[in-house]
């Protein structure tokens, strides 16, 4: 697949703020730094109370899939462009959901808002009206979404990525210290799975790097790219950036992210878990 | 108004993922880090101090640990360990890093010019 197709730089950006059926979507893990300024026109769209079922740990089903992007004004001829802080971790989530349920037309803008912000281009605090849209979703496309069952057999079979630092892999840490609601019960990694942080996939100003530079992080740590491969983290938003790496840029076909990820796995019952560095 | 101690959330190293980097203030010299390696300062300019760089935190192989965004005053602040680091700062007016060896647990100050 072609870089352009899924990624937008920000000068393409700049260019197309006021082009008719470009719509800009922030999406941030800090739901605050909208109201403190964002690329002009641009909507919000709130991870946790908009995307995330808020009684089951599921996302929004598809007719609230469909009330959202209608209420934000967003149609389904739309080119939708993600950024949003964070390298773009819940953009690229965002990304990864948008094609689940179905839209097709999306990018992300390639470095999210740290890059928009160190070209030194504007932000403004103005909120766009929209006109609300009759959204149509499709179902969700579960060959992009991985599921616990499907996890367990992966082990030894197919690729698992586990995107979390070191640290979190070995099992020295859980989850960050601010977030206790979304520890897991135990610390470790999924058997068999490569540890590539995200962060590796990214050059220090948030853009991905180089589709070569992609292929050689990975050949590196041995990915068989004859396999199906499943990403992960903690609650799949860093695995998210990376199924964008691996399935958008590189072209991998099977590639689903895990959003269970490991405050799911590492709280099931008799699943086997590994400790210390990767294999 | 005083400012508030360091409290102990992220980002460590390690946890490079962070939902939710707490909002930065500056530390004052002689804060009680609570046990923990605390690297803080402020980003700089000619003119002073340079709000909203992105700060990052490199270990000793040059790897990135973690990264927040300083305030609008320039401060900023990782929870660290023992090690050598790099603190590098990006902004649109331009780059700067600084380097810095912690041992004990405390506070290590690094201003960075940018």
């Amino acid at each position: 697949m072609s870089r352009e197709n899924v990624l937008v730089t920000t000068e393409w950006a700049e260019e197309n703020l006021d082009t008719p059926g470009v719509v800009f979507v922030e999406v941030d893990e800090d739901t605050t730094a909208y109201e403190g300024g964002h690329i002009r026109n641009a909507v919000r769209i709130d991870w946790k109370t908009e995307l995330q079922d808020q009684v089951r740990r599921d996302f929004v089903d598809r007719a609230g899939f469909e009330k959202l992007l209608s209420e934000k004004g967003i149609g389904n001829d739309d080119t939708v462009v993600l950024y949003g802080g964070n390298n773009n971790w819940f953009a690229a989530y965002a990304y990864w959901y948008f094609k689940l349920y179905g839209h097709d037309n999306v990018r992300l803008l390639d470095g999210g808002r740290k890059k928009w912000e160190l070209d030194g281009r504007e932000l403004t605090d103005e909120v766009p009206q929209r006109q609300n849209t009759s959204y149509q979703a499709k179902e969700q496309d579960l060959t992009l979404r991985a599921f616990r069952d499907e996890v367990v057999d992966a082990i030894d079979t197919k690729n698992l990525i586990d995107v979390r630092s070191p640290d979190e892999f070995t099992g020295k840490l859980n989850a960050p210290a601010h977030l206790p609601q979304e520890s897991s019960q135990r610390s470790g990694h999924i058997p068999s799975a490569l540890n590539v942080p995200w962060a590796s996939t990214a050059n220090e100003d948030g853009t991905f790097k180089t589709n070569d530079e992609l292929k050689e992080l990975y050949e590196e740590v041995g990915l068989d790219t004859g396999k199906a491969t499943i990403a992960y983290c903690r609650i799949g938003e860093r695995s998210s950036h990376t199924w964008f790496a691996l399935r958008e840029l590189l072209g991998l076909e099977d590639v689903k992210n895990y959003d269970g990820s490991w405050t799911e796995y590492g709280s099931l019952v008799g699943v086997p878990i590994e400790l210390g560095a990767q294999r | 108004m005083t400012n508030p101690p360091p409290t102990p959330h992220k980002p460590r190293p390690g946890m490079s993922d962070g939902c939710g980097a707490p909002e930065q203030t500056a530390t004052p010299s002689d804060v009680d880090t609570q046990g923990q390696v605390v690297v803080a300062g402020k980003v700089s300019g000619s003119d002073g101090p340079v709000g909203g760089a992105y700060v990052r935190l490199l270990n000793a192989d040059g790897a990135f640990v973690g990264e927040v965004q300083a305030s609008p005053e320039g401060d900023f602040r990782f929870y660290a360990a023992e090690g050598d680091w790099t603190v590098r700062a990006l902004h649109a007016s331009g780059n700067g890093e600084a380097k810095v060896t912690t041992g004990q647990p405390g506070l290590y100050e690094v201003p960075i010019s940018i």
